[in-house]
């Protein structure tokens, strides 16, 4: 049976961790369909069927779908699920709002967050925010799964040609409106998006020495985070937090700078491939997840940094 | 207004996990457990509109083995009116858990349920969305404020690229995310008072709900081990190891 991606987008363009999810998905099966549900979402329909890989695209149109609120969406997948033996989501917040919605609906369990694809029944997620890796074995009849995007590579965006085919949405229980929406003003990734992440610990002693840190994140195109305590101390808002109680990443690379690592932040950052730790403790913990690491003043070497990268020339990818 | 909370006896986010040499899980023995710390920020949003006048009721339910009334007693002690332990020794996955909350919904019938948006051990992010699914109610997911009026919620919630900002109609499950607010600790006075509190006792049995797992954990193994890595001198080196040598810049 056919694998059902139910894409996040914004009805205009198709939102990247879907082109991760999509690779999950030929992982279980090579017939893959993707959900668009959304409103005057035409192109995002066309950009999913050009997606490498997929195979159909179920358009689902109206005004109830604008903001894919799970009151609406998840009855529309509900109304498609008997024709698919798994249906995927990407795991980021619209994808992990609608998913256990849908799994309910079918009285199926939910996979959450998968980072490999062991067969068609059998996964392996992390929990204890990756402190283990749980393989996992399902016994319903219609899997419900969301993909950690890091886990797997996007599939092409281009070089698909699969039809999109406009189909049938549900009724609407009228449950929910969208009011407004406050999307962050920053020229840089998002912190689960980003390929690279720089981040301040409770070493930056104030939220302005950030300043230092923004310039090396400009130079990398990486986003900004930080850690619990700096969080805590005042330097940055919550929405920065790396953490177990924050955003759990796994970019390609990670500097954190001035932080000391405790647990529950390198529970949150210790899957990315390369971790560089700046710290003036040559003690501190971080080095000991650190590929490379290199002790002294921050308010000296990150300064440096951003004129080392500067001097040749490096440019964000 | 009645609101119901959920909360989850965990390991502490302070304790270092370890996985079993036999593979079949975490240690947890002698290991100090907590209550989840997404939903020590609902108990505390519900208290504070039992305070604010807002909500009339508070009930605090957990499920799971005899401990989990320590979990309860905190809630309490927090300021919630009484609790409800679902009593059990077998495994309860999130599918389960909303089927029982739905029950005690059903018994109880509170305006709105405030649970958090995950719990620190599984990882799920699902039994909040679940039990809305089941009722049908309308759901308010990772929220960071939470404005009740008259037979609504306007709910802002934390999404990927920033805040959104929805409005749900009440009743609706809310799942609780970090900048909601800011836990407070339970003052030994409270926590007197909170040993004179009622916690009803329930199985899933009485409440005809099956618990069966769906899903059957094969192995429980340790993440990929870091290889420990090398201290640089410089920063010219450094730049140069990350171009060269991971290639990542």
């Amino acid at each position: 049976m056919a694998v059902l991606v139910v894409a996040d987008h914004d009805n205009s363009a198709i939102v990247p961790i879907v082109l991760n999810t999509v690779t999950a998905a030929a992982a279980i099966d090579a017939d893959v369909h993707v959900l668009v549900a959304g409103h005057n979402a035409g192109a995002a329909a066309e950009a999913a069927g050009k997606i490498a890989g997929v195979a159909k695209v179920l358009h689902v149109d109206g005004a109830a779908y604008e903001h894919q609120l799970a009151e609406a969406l998840a009855p529309v997948v509900v109304a498609h699920a008997g024709n698919y033996s798994h249906i995927l989501f990407p795991s980021n917040t619209t994808g992990k709002n609608v998913a256990p919605r849908v799994a309910a609906l079918l009285d199926v369990a939910q996979i959450s967050d998968i980072v490999e694809v062991v067969s068609g029944d059998t996964f392996v997620r992390p929990i204890y925010a990756g402190n283990a890796m749980a393989t996992v074995q399902s016994t319903d009849s219609v899997k419900v799964i969301t993909v950690r995007g890091t886990a797997f590579a996007a599939a092409e965006a281009e070089g698909g040609s699969a039809a999109v085919e406009s189909v049938d949405g549900a009724e609407d229980p009228g449950l929910s409106s969208f009011i407004g929406q406050e999307l962050t003003k920053s020229e840089r990734p998002e912190l689960t998006a980003a390929r690279v992440i720089i981040s301040g610990g409770r070493g930056m002693q104030s939220g302005e020495n950030f300043e230092i840190i923004e310039k090396v994140a400009d130079k990398l195109g990486a986003a900004v985070g930080a850690s619990r305590a700096a969080v805590d101390a005042g330097y940055k808002p919550n929405d920065y937090q790396v953490g177990q109680t924050g955003k759990v990443v796994a970019p390609e690379l990670y500097i954190a700078v001035g932080i000391s690592g405790a647990i529950q932040h390198l529970a949150g950052m210790k899957d990315s491939k390369v971790i560089v730790a700046i710290n003036k403790d040559e003690e501190a913990p971080i080095f000991s997840v650190a590929d490379y690491g290199i002790v002294g003043d921050l308010f000296k070497l990150v300064p440096e940094l951003d004129a080392e990268l500067e001097k040749q020339d490096i440019k964000p990818r | 207004m009645k609101l119901l909370v959920a909360v989850k006896r965990v390991i502490d986010y302070n304790v270092k996990v370890r996985v079993k040499g036999d593979e079949t899980g975490v240690e947890t023995a002698n290991v100090k457990m907590s209550m989840n710390p997404f939903d020590e920020i609902a108990v505390e949003e519900a208290v504070r509109l039992l305070e604010a006048g807002t909500a009339t009721e508070v009930v605090a339910v957990s499920m799971g083995v005899q401990q989990c009334q320590e979990t309860i007693r905190t809630a309490l002690a927090m300021g919630c009116d009484r609790g409800i332990h679902v009593k059990t020794d077998d495994e309860l996955q999130p599918l389960a858990v909303a089927k029982l909350l739905a029950k005690i919904v059903e018994q109880e019938s509170p305006d709105a349920v405030i649970l958090g948006k995950q719990a620190i051990d599984d990882d799920s992010n699902q039994t909040g969305q679940m039990l809305a699914g089941l009722l049908g109610w309308s759901q308010g997911t990772f929220a960071s404020e939470i404005v009740l009026q008259d037979g609504k919620a306007n709910v802002t919630r934390e999404v990927d690229g920033g805040l959104q900002t929805i409005a749900i109609t009440l009743p609706a499950v809310v799942t609780t995310d970090l900048r909601l607010n800011e836990p407070r600790y339970a003052s030994l006075p409270n926590i007197m008072k909170a040993k004179k509190k009622e916690i009803a006792e329930m199985t899933p049995d009485e409440l005809g709900v099956d618990i069966a797992p769906r899903l059957t954990t094969l192995k429980v193994t340790e993440p990929p081990k870091r290889e420990g890595g090398i201290k640089v001198e410089t920063v010219a080196e450094l730049v140069d190891k990350l171009k060269n040598e991971a290639g990542v810049i």
